[in-house]
C-alpha cells in the first residue's frame, strides 16, 4: 500500500531497533508516555514493547477517547436514549462502555434506538430522514473529531435541520498533559505526542509542555517506523538533557495546525472544564456549545436530571489512564473483566489500554 | 451487568456467539455431531457417507458488489459442505419476506439463486416462503440447508490440525465485509471493493485431487481468518503462528480498513478457504489451488505449531510478535 508500507519496511524498523539496543543510557528506566489511543494499539499490534531495550519503558497515557469519557457522562448519554422519540447516534465503542448501571449497548437491546456512526453528518442525515424524531449525536473524542462535529452542526443550522443535537463530552488534549503533569503521580521523561490531534492542533501546541515542565515532545505518525523514530527522537533529547518540541510527522502535522479546523471548532464551541475519567474535573479542557449555538446542545433541549454515578469498585481505569498503573496489575484483568464483559471503559475500547493488553501481548516468539 | 436480552454481538461470529452456542444449543441438543463443532455435520447413512448443514442470511444491503443475499445462500452453504471435502448435491431454501419488499428486488434475488446452483452444481430440491408483517423482518431473509456426499478417504475437520503443517489460503482476505460495509455506509473509494463469494467446491474438488491428504478446511466468514484460526486451535489443540509479511491483503481493502480502523484479519470472507495441509502434501495443494481461477493468488500465510495450544500468534513486519485474537464484540471502525 503506497504512502504506508514505507513506513513499515522491516530492513529500517531492524536497524532502528539494533541501533537503539546498542546505545548506553545514563538512567535505568527512561518512562516514555503515549497519550493517543491509536499509538497504543499501534505499538501492540506491532509488537515493538518487547523489541525496545529493557531501558525504554512505553507506557500509556489519558488517549483514548471512550475511555476518558465520564462515567456521568456514559450515564447522560443513557438517559437521553430512554427518552421517547430519540435516536441516539454515536461513534464505535463509546456504546458498549458500561455506565453506573447498563450501558447503551444493552439499552438498544432493551429497545433505545442506537445507531453507530461512521461520520458525523450521518447523524445529520438520520436527522433530516426522520424528521419526527429528535436525533442526538453523542460527541466524544479530542481535538481531532470535534472540527467533524462542529460542521455538522453548522451545517444543521444552515440546512434548518430542528431535530439535531449534540451532546458534547469532547475533550482537548494538552491541558490533560499538563493535569497529569501537575499531579506528579507518574514520572514522564518524554512525551510520544499524538498524530492525529496534532493534525489540528499543530505540534506548536506542546511548546508549554516544553518549555515549562522540561519534558521532551515528540509528534509521532503510526506506523512501526514513525513510533521507533519517535522514540528515538525522545532518547536523543533525554541523554542531551534537552526538551524541545520536535515533529517526527511532518508529512501530516505542520507546526500551526489545520487553522482553518481550528477556527470552526472556535465558532461553535468554546473551552469548559470538563470531568474525565479518573482525573476528575480539569479546566478548560472541554467544549462546550457557545451561546449562539445552544439550540443545538442537547444538555440544553432536555433537562438533564441529576445523575448519582456508580464507578465499579473494582476497576481500575482510572489509574491506568494516568499511567500509574498497568492493566495486568488490575484485579479485573482477566479475572471478571475482558472485552467482551467489560468492567471499565478501557477494555471496551479498540484504543484502549487494557483491551490492547489483552488482545495483543503475549510472550516473545520461542 | 447482563441484561438477560440477546445482544448483537451474540451473533457476529466471535467469542459472544460461541458462548451462546455452547451455553445454549449444544448442551440442549447434546450430540458428539453437534459437539464436533464444524462447519457441517458427517455421517454414515446406508453405506455412503452424507455431509449436511443450514445457515441463514439476513445481510444489509440485499445487493452489493460482487453478489447478493441469493448468490450468497448458496455459496455459504455449499462451502460448509465443501468444508468437510463433500460434494454438495442438494439444497433447501426457506425465504422470510417483509411486506411489502419490491417483487423486482425478488426475482432478482431468485434469479442470482438460480445461478449460482447451476454454476456450483447442485439443486433446490424443496423450499418454503413466508410474508411477515412490515418491520417483523429487514425485507428478505433466506436460510439454506444443504447435503452432500463425502468420497470415501477424507477426514477433514477442525480438531485434524497437527504441528508441522502449514496453514494456506486462495487469495485476498476481507474482500467482502468491506464491499458490504461500504455499500451499507456509502463509503466510496477509488475503485468499488468487490465481494469475494463464490462456491469454493470446485477449488476444494481439485485441491484434495493433488493430496487427500488435508487435515483442515474451513471458510473464514463471519469473524474473519482470525475467528476461525482460533476455532481451530482451539479444536485441534495446537497452536497457530502467522506471518504478518505474507497475509494477503487487496490494496484498496488494505486502505479501507485504515481508514476505518479495521484490521482484516477479523473482516468476513465468502469466497476463501483456509486450509491446514501437512508439509509433505503442501506444495502439491498449493499448485492445485493456483491452477484454479479461485485460487490464483494463493499463498501460504503460517503454520501449525506445539506451543501455546490454543493459540493465534502473529510474527510481525518488525520482527515482534502478538496475540491474535477471536472477535470480541462487534468490530467498529476508531474515531481518532
Amino acid at each position: 500500500m503506497k504512502y504506508l508500507d514505507e513506513y513499515r519496511d522491516p530492513q529500517l524498523a531492524k536497524e532502528l531497533i539494533e541501533r537503539l539496543r546498542r546505545r548506553t543510557f545514563s538512567k535505568k528506566e527512561i518512562r516514555l508516555m503515549e497519550i493517543c489511543g491509536t499509538h497504543t494499539v499501534a505499538i501492540f499490534r506491532s509488537g515493538l514493547k518487547e523489541l525496545l531495550p529493557p531501558e525504554i519503558r512505553l507506557i500509556s497515557g489519558p488517549g483514548c477517547p471512550v475511555c476518558v469519557t465520564a462515567n456521568e457522562d456514559i450515564d447522560r448519554a443513557i438517559w437521553l436514549s430512554g427518552k421517547p422519540g430519540v435516536i441516539i447516534t454515536t461513534f464505535g465503542d463509546l456504546a458498549r462502555v458500561p455506565g453506573s448501571s447498563s450501558s447503551l449497548h444493552i439499552e438498544r437491546s432493551r429497545g433505545a434506538d442506537v445507531r453507530i456512526v461512521y461520520a458525523t453528518l450521518d447523524a445529520l442525515r438520520i436527522a433530516r430522514e426522520n424528521p419526527d424524531r429528535e436525533v442526538i449525536f453523542i460527541g466524544i473524542g479530542f481535538e481531532t473529531t470535534a472540527p467533524t462535529i462542529a460542521a455538522a452542526v453548522q451545517q444543521a443550522r444552515k440546512l434548518g435541520v430542528e431535530n439535531f443535537s449534540v451532546f458534547s463530552a469532547h475533550k482537548l488534549l494538552p491541558p490533560a498533559m499538563r493535569a497529569l503533569l501537575d499531579a506528579r503521580e507518574v514520572n514522564i521523561d518524554g512525551f510520544i505526542c499524538p498524530g492525529h490531534v496534532s493534525i489540528v492542533i499543530g505540534a506548536g501546541a506542546y511548546r508549554e509542555v516544553a518549555e515549562n515542565y522540561r519534558i521532551p515532545c515528540v509528534v509521532t505518525g503510526f506506523e512501526p517506523l514513525d513510533i521507533l523514530q519517535g522514540v528515538t527522537l525522545l532518547i536523543d533529547q533525554v541523554e542531551s538533557g534537552r526538551a524541545e518540541v520536535e515533529n517526527q510527522y511532518r508529512r501530516a502535522v505542520t507546526w500551526e495546525g489545520n487553522v482553518a479546523a481550528r477556527k470552526l471548532i472556535d465558532e461553535i464551541f468554546e473551552p469548559a472544564d470538563s470531568t474525565w475519567r479518573g482525573m476528575g474535573v480539569i479546566p478548560k479542557s472541554g467544549l462546550r456549545f457557545r451561546p449562539a449555538w445552544k439550540k443545538f446542545d442537547a444538555a440544553e433541549r432536555f433537562a438533564m436530571p441529576d445523575i448519582k454515578v456508580r464507578e465499579h469498585p473494582g476497576c481500575k481505569c482510572g489509574e491506568v489512564l494516568r499511567g500509574i498503573m498497568l492493566p495486568t496489575e488490575c484485579g479485573l484483568f482477566r479475572k471478571g473483566c475482558s472485552p467482551q464483559e467489560p468492567k471499565g471503559p478501557c477494555m471496551v475500547s479498540s484504543e484502549g489500554t487494557c483491551g490492547a493488553y489483552y488482545r495483543y501481548q503475549s510472550a516473545p516468539l520461542r | 451487568m447482563d441484561p438477560g436480552l440477546v445482544q448483537l454481538d451474540q451473533g457476529s461470529g466471535g467469542r459472544a456467539m460461541h458462548e451462546l452456542i455452547d451455553a445454549l444449543f449444544l448442551s440442549a441438543f447434546e450430540n458428539p455431531l453437534l459437539l464436533e463443532r464444524n462447519d457441517s455435520a458427517v455421517f454414515e447413512i446406508g453405506g455412503g457417507r452424507l455431509a449436511m448443514t443450514t445457515d441463514s442470511y439476513v445481510i444489509d444491503p440485499l445487493f452489493f458488489p460482487g453478489g447478493d443475499i441469493g448468490s450468497l445462500a448458496v455459496h455459504g452453504t455449499v462451502n460448509d459442505l465443501a468444508m468437510r471435502g463433500a460434494k454438495p448435491l442438494y439444497i433447501t431454501a426457506g425465504f422470510i419476506l417483509e411486506e411489502g419488499l419490491l417483487v423486482d428486488d425478488l426475482k432478482r434475488v431468485v434469479a442470482s439463486m438460480a445461478r449460482a446452483v447451476r454454476e456450483a452444481g447442485v439443486q433446490v430440491i424443496a423450499g418454503d416462503t413466508k410474508v411477515v408483517p412490515k418491520g417483523k423482518a429487514d425485507k428478505l431473509f433466506i436460510n439454506t440447508s444443504g447435503i452432500g456426499i463425502v468420497p470415501a478417504g477424507l477426514d477433514i475437520a477442525g480438531a485434524n490440525a497437527r504441528p508441522g503443517d502449514l496453514v494456506l489460503i486462495n487469495g485476498t482476505i476481507g474482500d467482502h465485509g468491506m464491499a458490504v460495509l461500504c455499500k451499507r455506509e456509502g463509503l466510496e473509494f477509488e475503485n468499488e471493493i468487490q465481494s469475494d463469494s463464490a462456491a469454493l467446491n470446485g477449488l476444494v474438488e481439485r485441491m484434495l485431487e493433488a493430496f487427500a491428504g488435508i487435515h483442515v478446511l474451513r471458510d473464514p466468514t463471519r469473524g474473519g481468518v482470525a475467528t476461525t484460526l482460533n476455532e481451530i486451535a482451539e479444536q485441534s489443540g495446537v497452536g497457530i503462528r502467522l506471518f504478518e509479511e505474507a497475509l494477503p491483503v487487496r490494496g484498496d481493502v488494505a486502505g479501507a480498513c485504515e481508514v476505518l480502523g479495521l484490521d482484516p484479519l477479523y473482516v468476513a470472507n465468502e469466497g476463501k478457504v483456509l486450509a491446514i495441509v501437512p508439509a509433505s502434501g503442501a506444495d502439491a495443494v498449493l499448485s492445485a489451488m493456483k491452477s484454479h481461477p479461485l485460487g490464483k493468488s494463493s499463498c501460504l500465510m503460517g503454520e501449525v505449531v506445539s506451543d501455546d495450544p490454543g493459540r493465534v500468534l502473529l510474527r510481525t513486519r518488525i520482527g515482534g510478535c502478538r496475540i491474535v485474537d477471536m472477535l470480541r464484540g462487534e468490530q467498529l471502525p476508531r474515531i481518532c
